[in-house]
């Protein structure tokens, strides 16, 4: 296996998909016996079985295609010479892949590729990393009779247009692999082979656009697919061909996409999605493709600073210093206002080895329960409501699981933007005839795109989630869809019988929700009687669920939709959670909530707590730490002093800005542990430099529940991996840590906890990804959860009525905002926006309804004002049909649009993860900043200064 | 403790009494979820609004709920 850093050399590519089924085949391929699935084309058991058959438009990431007739081989018994790459094996055949026959054929079709190929091989970018090259060598042509006069296509120009690759047709041999995989594995349909015969070229779109304007996403597959230098990296063109790969685990989205990061020196040439990836299965998206510039950006701050006041400028110090000042103010701090006056927050972002760490230093170290993790703004209605459901805080099913469903219900989520990577499995799968249920407040693109549109888009109002699903549940119950016999098999009968009593009540039909929810009774019947009887159903939801003052009420009513119509436990079903940041998963794992230790065993438990105890030999608190919000609150109440940070940015992600800023504020030392100055170091005490992922060794968990390796690839600039910084501050402390790797933070984690018990870095070496749980009784995890029973025991059926939120709209505030995201950025935006994605998307922008727009004299371009009973800021607006009238939507990757000033302190009922996704608003023209926004800039920027840097570049957002 | 976050503690036992109206036993289940997921300051603060003035703005589901988990406490 590939997976420790090795020398650069392309992976193996198999011509055609693989097939998988149990039947196999036996054949002979020049002598060899090969066995291989039935199916399963001549190219690929002569590729599996060590032949290679030369090739150049047949690739294993697309259906074979038949067009280069370079595959040619002889199959006794057959007439003529067939592709090997369109031809399926059979019992008993015999295959020739080399005879002189055939290599007359195949160096007659090269020399008429070559004859229209530029001969610049030695200065090529692509040289010696080139198929074609590689195709001409191995049919062995030596000469091309045709001559290079007359027509060609070598003098056309090239398309530089997108930001990180070229496209050179004067290369092309126009192969379509770049169209086949634009098709069939992103599913965007944005490539054509335009023109017909020797005109022939590769086009985005329409002839007028370029790649940048035309539909293209930026994926990659088709850099990817592309056999020659025609379509290319320009990091390729600028540094070279790559010398070392690394297969490592992307640090955006919870997809988990794993990546071969290719090198030379210790500088990443390309990060290209890794074949063998279970998550991603070779496919990627323009963040983890592309968008890694980040790291080595000029404003990532590589030493550490502290300061006295945030009024006052940085002072950069040694590790050391800044070291022994934090351990410092923290044992001032615990000495003059208690141990509870302290606290900390576990990242996201970072892996689960480092997340492990800052929380039992929070536990261990400072003595509290008080730490907590992003997750609370994202998935804790997740976690309360699938384990009161099912008894794991987490998604049921793996993303291969999607091969198999039947009907597909999305709601709350917009996974070709957010989880781009497993929106083109899902799309593939609806190409091939699933069907489609989009629950979505706005249009978002899967409800119609290419060759998808859904069967239903029920476009509810913002808040009404457990509204519709209660009303989905009233046609299945009283309708007589649900599966009682799973009920009665595998839930808790009489708590079923109550759940469907009290949906089956006339104020849960989907005639009375009607004017609460907008949607149509018709069209939510038709949607509730696809899932119950379609087949296998499955359900994905994202934050657009859990940002709710119900966001725990919409996660469980969507466990008993699953529940009631026997959706639970086998392939192509499932309730599965599309997490936003890669490691949400692990962190919620790893014990970052204050009321829980690692695999969700609350600290009330007194068996948990004392086997953390004796391996940490310390007492741990039984009672539940401080959540984000009351840790706020309890610094303005001057309760809670202290607060280490580690890559998070909770002014800017935190609803409720002006609460957040004035908690910070009322802090006496603040921990920021980051790659950049980000927002919330503007109150920061002491800034800690972060490392990359690229940097560092540990592991990511994705929503998927796969634990996969995140592997170093060059040294931290800024000196230590995040781990590592945290043991110093515990070693300050006084705590004995001596972990050497984290490998051994990993050991502990299985020591520790039941569902980890199989994990180890060598098993993950050895097989690539591990989905937990692991342990005695699944030692090769769990790719599919509660398959035999649910993991509480029986499911539980939870009554979820509809509350409305406390939010509403009224004369003042007569609009609904809601919030979401843009494939081209990733949550804040600190990382990408520090990239060439600044292309697609270089400000927030407001969605408004043309009516609304109308009333207001307002059109697209315009600057408005956006207030809320929290505060108000300034944007510039679309206008879109996107968005039902009186609903407006923006994202918030930009720190200058401070769109979380307009959000509000509600939150959900069980977690308190804050409603983003409902704030009444009105939307005014405006004429540009407001004078939060001006005297934010200046706080900022002043906040930003560092002593000795002064004129120099400042290091802001 | 500030009025602001005495005000938002007292929001939140009402919003939970709102939300498990239809369990068997609101009562039981609101006590449980504070218990499991309030830090101790958190309860402190609110159960010592319950004889207040403050404490007139609970549900009374979700002040039963809380003299239950007090009387606990001592």
């Amino acid at each position: 296996m590939d997976s420790e850093r090795e020398t650069y050399r392309p992976q193996p590519d198999f011509g055609t998909p693989e097939v998988r089924g149990a039947a196999t085949v036996t054949l002979n391929i020049d002598g060899r016996e090969v066995s291989v699935a039935a199916g399963t084309t001549v190219m690929r058991a002569a590729a599996v079985s060590g032949g290679s058959i030369p090739k150049l438009c047949a690739t294993d990431s697309v259906k074979q295609f038949g067009s280069c007739r370079l595959c040619l081989v002889e199959i006794d018994g057959m007439r003529g010479t067939p592709a090997s790459c369109t031809t399926l094996v059979s019992e008993g055949m015999k295959v020739h892949t080399q005879t002189k026959k055939l290599e007359k054929l195949r160096r007659g079709v090269m020399e008429l590729y070559i004859s229209d190929h530029p001969l610049d091989c030695l200065t090529c970018s692509a040289n010696n990393d080139c198929e074609l090259q590689d195709q001409a060598a191995a049919v062995g042509l030596r000469d091309v009779r045709y001559g290079y006069e007359g027509a060609n296509n070598l003098a056309q120009p090239m398309d530089v247009s997108n930001p990180y690759f070229d496209f050179d047709p004067s290369k092309c041999i126009v192969c379509s692999r770049c169209v086949r995989a634009c098709d069939e594995v992103q599913g965007t349909l944005a490539l054509t082979i335009e023109g017909r015969g020797f005109d022939s070229k590769v086009s985005a779109g329409l002839s007028s656009d370029s790649f940048l304007s035309s539909e293209c996403v930026s994926c990659g597959a088709c850099v990817q697919a592309c056999p020659t230098a025609t379509l290319q990296e320009k990091a390729v063109k600028e540094i070279g061909k790559p010398e070392r790969a690394t297969v490592t685990t992307c640090a955006y989205c919870g997809v988990g996409c794993t990546f071969r990061a290719e090198t030379r020196g210790e500088e990443v040439v390309r990060m290209v999605p890794w074949k063998d990836g279970k998550a991603n299965r070779g496919h990627s998206c323009v963040k983890g493709r592309f968008a890694w510039g980040y790291a080595q950006h000029q404003e990532r701050i590589l030493s550490p600073m502290i300061r006295a006041s945030i009024d006052e400028p940085w002072q950069e110090v040694s590790w050391d210093e800044a070291i022994a000042h934090t351990a410092s103010e923290l044992k001032r701090i615990t000495a003059k206002y208690g141990r509870n006056a302290l606290g900390g927050i576990t990242s996201s972002r970072c892996t689960n080895e480092e997340t492990f760490l800052v929380q039992k230093l929070v536990r261990a170290g400072f003595g509290t329960n008080n730490v907590d993790t992003c997750a609370r703004v994202c998935h804790s209605p997740t976690g309360y409501g699938l384990k009161t459901t099912f008894g794991t805080s987490a998604g049921t099913q793996d993303f291969d699981s999607v091969e198999d469903s039947d009907v597909i219900l999305v709601i709350g989520a917009n996974p070709t933007d957010g989880h781009p990577v497993f929106a083109s499995r899902m799309k593939r799968r609806l190409r091939k005839g699933a069907k489609l249920i989009v629950i979505d407040p706005r249009r978002t693109d899967l409800v119609r795109s290419p060759h998808i549109e859904a069967d239903y888009h029920l476009p509810l109002r913002p808040g009404t989630n457990v509204a519709v699903l209660s009303a989905l549940a009233h046609v299945i119950v009283t309708e007589g869809l649900a599966d009682e016999a799973f009920v009665r098999e595998r839930c808790d009968w009489e708590e079923y019988r109550h759940w469907a009593d009290f949906v089956s009540l006339d104020r849960n039909s989907p005639e009375f929700l009607e004017p609460v929810t907008g949607v149509p009774a018709a069209d939510l019947r038709g949607a509730a009687r696809l899932f119950a009887n379609g087949g296998n159903g499955a359900i994905y939801y994202g934050l657009g669920v859990t940002e709710h003052s119900q966001g725990s009420s919409t996660v469980m009513a969507i466990a008993n939709l699953a529940m009631a119509t026997g959706n639970i436990g086998r392939r192509g079903v499932g309730v599965n959670p599309l997490r936003g940041q890669n490691n949400v998963q692990g962190a919620c794992d790893m014990g970052s909530f204050p009321h829980e230790l690692s695999g969700y065993r609350h600290v009330s438990d007194a068996g948990a707590r004392a086997l953390f105890e004796a391996e940490w030999g310390v007492r741990i608190d039984p009672e539940p730490g401080l959540r984000i919000p009351n840790m706020l609150d309890a610094a303005t109440d001057g309760l809670f002093k202290a607060i280490y940070i580690q890559g998070e940015d909770i002014l800017q992600s935190d609803p409720d800005t002006k609460h957040v800023a004035a908690g910070l504020a009322a802090m006496e030392c603040v921990i920021v542990q980051d790659l950049f100055l980000n927002e919330t170091a503007n109150y920061a005490h002491v800034f800690l430099p972060g490392s990359t992922f690229l940097e560092k060794n540990g592991t990511f968990t994705n929503a998927e529940r796969r634990i996969q390796p995140v592997r170093k690839v060059m040294e931290p600039k800024n000196g230590y991996e995040d781990w590592q910084i945290t043991q110093l501050m515990a070693q300050a402390m006084g705590l004995d840590w001596a972990y050497t790797h984290p490998r051994e933070i990993m050991d502990e984690i299985a020591r520790l906890t039941p569902t980890f018990a199989g994990v180890s870095f060598a098993r993950l070496d050895a097989e690539g990804s591990l989905q937990w749980p692991v342990n005695h009784a699944a030692p090769d995890g769990s790719p599919i959860m509660h398959v035999d029973g649910f993991v509480r025991g029986k499911g539980k059926f939870v009554v979820t009525d509809y509350v409305p939120t406390d939010e509403r709209t009224g004369p003042r505030f007569p609009l609904l905002l809601t919030t979401g995201r843009i494939l081209s950025h990733y949550n804040v935006g600190a990382q990408t926006r520090r990239t060439a994605n600044v292309v697609w998307h270089p400000e927030d922008l407001l969605e408004i309804h043309p009516t609304d727009a109308e009333n207001r004299g307002i059109k697209s371009g315009d600057w408005v004002r956006l207030a809320s009973r929290a505060g108000e800021t300034t944007l510039r607006v679309t206008v879109t049909d996107r968005v039902a009238p009186g609903v407006v939507y923006t994202t918030f990757h930009h720190p200058v649009t401070q769109a979380n000033v307009i959000t509000t302190d509600y939150s959900d009922w069980a977690t308190n993860c804050p409603e983003y996704k409902v704030t009444a608003v009105q939307v005014t023209p405006s004429n540009g900043p407001t004078d939060w926004q001006e005297e934010y800039e200046a706080q900022a920027a002043r906040s930003r200064r560092i002593k000795g840097h002064e004129g120099a570049m400042e290091p802001a957002e | 403790m500030s009025a602001h976050t005495l005000e938002k503690l007292i929001y939140m036992a009402n919003q939970i009494a709102r939300n498990v109206t239809h369990e068997p036993d609101p009562v039981a289940m609101i006590a449980d979820h504070v218990h499991a997921f309030w830090s101790p300051r958190m309860k402190d603060d609110v159960f010592a609004a319950l004889g207040g003035p403050e404490g007139a703005a609970l549900d009374p589901v979700a002040r039963a709920a809380l003299e239950r988990l007090a009387a606990h406490a001592d």
